[in-house]
């Protein structure tokens, strides 16, 4: 490989991809209707997507509760700090942990099955019957599955933050035995509804936003072959993983 | 060659569809007459199914015009593409039915997605329209729970569910045991003349085509090679055409690829 190829794979390709998804967006927004089918559509999706990340967004999110606390009780410990274990706990999880690793996971369970329906709708030519029906798919296909992960991933985030939560209740109150009531108490009085907590949804709502575009992005422009829906599973999850980590670092930087 | 506009429903004046870096179709001159089955013939890759994307705007023509009623299909709005693609209905190669929806919710969506009937009037709707293909049994079923031939006859329904004035047919026959394949040849003939629409069908099948077509086209290297009804084409002196409807390996059109000398690519060491 020359050097102009290989500058070529690492910087060109991936910005022509960019410019390519942003103009796959346009015409998705440009071409959104709003009615009662589209609204049916977009709310039997957010279930679909809901309903297929709810167990390992649940199963996650405890465990994750459990060792963040483990390894928070260590740390704050050792400055004799462990009242301030909730507060640590309740701060990562709502602004940082929550959002970020829902969507990730998010990302592999239900985007990837957009990128794959969308995918295999291609190839096996139901998007081209849509559109002989003079029926838009951009409108019937794209639009639900792009408004369903922004209204999904806030509510998986709810989810997986109360999962960790319970999941530090169990290791310190029941593991450590720290006092119930001033885990919670602390927490209450720390924790600002607004900046923290509803900070915290806005970043899921951008970042479920960013996993939808991209999963039904990779879809749409996959081609239509079985390697082709393949490799478009696969760029679904790399890419949301990275643009995830980006927009999260610019967004916590303005938040803050 | 027809030359009274008013009896075309559909005219291709010098079309010419580029495709990637490929010219699929170069200066492609083809009539439907009104009310008349057009079968349109040719090797395989030669462009047929590009013909009817073309027609139905799907595919963008790079020169030529392309008339359908009175409209021109490469000057159409969006929106006046979709008013036009309402009244056609085509059947793709492989059906493309709904993976996701029973044979009669494909057939019943584009009624209530371009009609305003009560869901009972649809339903009457649906079932007559899958009774003319013998699949009204099947109306609860999915696609993958139907054979290939069976998909097919629930997508023609499904094209059919708007009544519409032009059909095109894209390779119908592919895949029918011999049964089916008369009733598929008779359905098509029938719906043209009962509901006195315009039909174009596109096959390989040459020993069907004087059973249902009015008008054949012969396409090959990217333009119409021949033309006349069933009984024209038999006699024509012309290489193309005399291998192709005696199905012979051998003639002016290739068999084979493009591709260096076969022993020595056997016998050669990689
Ligand atoms: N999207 C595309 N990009 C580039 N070339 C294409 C594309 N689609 C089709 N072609 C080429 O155009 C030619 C005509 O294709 P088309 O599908 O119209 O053939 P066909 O006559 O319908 O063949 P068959 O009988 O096998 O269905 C083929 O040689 C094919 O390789
Ligand atoms: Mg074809």
């Amino acid at each position: 490989m020359t050097t102009g190829s290989v500058t070529g794979k690492l910087f060109v390709d991936p910005v022509k991809e960019m410019g390519r998804a942003v103009l796959f967006l346009f015409t998705a927004l440009s071409r959104m209707r709003f009615g009662k089918t589209q609204f049916l559509e977009t709310m039997r999706q957010v279930y679909f997507m809901g309903v297929r990340s709810l167990v390992i967004i649940m199963i996650s999110g405890f465990f994750v509760g459990l060792v963040l606390t483990l390894q928070l009780y260590d740390t704050l410990s050792r400055f004799g700090a462990t009242e301030a274990l909730g507060t640590a706990l309740a701060l990562s999880l709502f602004r940082e942990l929550g959002p970020v690793l829902t969507v990730i996971l998010f990302a592999g369970r239900a985007g990837t099955s957009v990128t794959a329906e969308i995918g295999l709708m291609k190839a096996t030519e139901q998007l081209d019957a849509l559109d002989l029906m003079a029926i838009d798919p951009m409108e019937r296909i794209v639009q639900p599955r792009l408004l369903a992960g922004i209204l999904a991933v806030p509510a998986l985030v709810l989810v997986f933050n109360v999962m960790a939560l319970l999941g530090g209740v169990v290791f310190s109150v029941f593991m450590m035995g720290i006092d119930g009531p001033s885990f919670w108490g602390n927490i209450q009085a720390t924790v600002a509804l607004g900046r923290d907590f509803m900070g915290g949804m806005f970043k899921a709502a951008v970042f479920g936003f960013l996993a939808s575009w991209l999963a039904v992005y990779f879809g749409w422009s996959s081609k239509p072959t079985g390697e082709g829906v393949a490799l478009a599973t696969t760029q679904t999850v790399i890419t949301t993983a990275i643009a995830v980590l980006l927009t999260d670092f610019i967004l916590s930087a303005f938040m803050l | 060659m027809n030359d009274n506009k008013n009896n075309n429903r559909i005219e291709l004046r010098g079309v010419t569809v580029q495709l990637g870096d490929r010219v699929v179709l170069e200066g492609m001159d083809l009539a439907v007459p009104e009310g008349k089955v057009t079968a349109v013939m040719g090797p395989s890759g030669s462009g047929k199914t590009t013909v009817l994307k073309a027609i139905t705007g799907q595919v963008p023509i790079s020169a030529g015009e392309i008339r359908v009623g009175d409209v021109f299909v490469n000057q159409l709005s969006a929106r006046k593409l979709n008013d036009m693609r309402r009244n056609i209905g085509m059947l793709l190669q492989n059906g493309a039915l709904f993976t996701d929806l029973t044979s009669f919710d494909n057939v019943a969506l584009p009624l209530r997605e371009h009609t305003r009937l009560p869901e009972t009037l649809i339903r009457k709707v649906v079932l007559t329209k899958l009774h003319a293909v013998g699949l009204r049994g099947a109306a609860e079923l999915y696609p993958r729970e139907l054979s290939g031939g069976m998909n097919r006859r629930i997508a023609l329904a499904r094209a059919l569910a708007l009544d519409p004035n032009i059909m095109l047919y894209d390779e119908p026959f592919t895949g029918l045991d011999p049964i089916s394949m008369g009733a598929a040849v008779r359905l098509i003939r029938q719906i043209n003349d009962v509901l006195g629409i315009t039909s174009v069908v596109v096959t390989h099948d040459v020993t069907e085509v004087p059973r249902f077509a009015d008008y054949c086209y012969i396409i090959s290297d990217r333009k119409v090679v021949a033309q006349g009804t069933p009984a024209e084409l038999e006699n024509i002196d012309d290489g193309v055409v005399h291998q192709f409807i005696q199905g012979l390996p051998d003639g002016p059109v290739p068999f084979h690829y493009p591709a260096p000398d076969y022993t020595r690519d056997l016998l050669e060491r990689h």
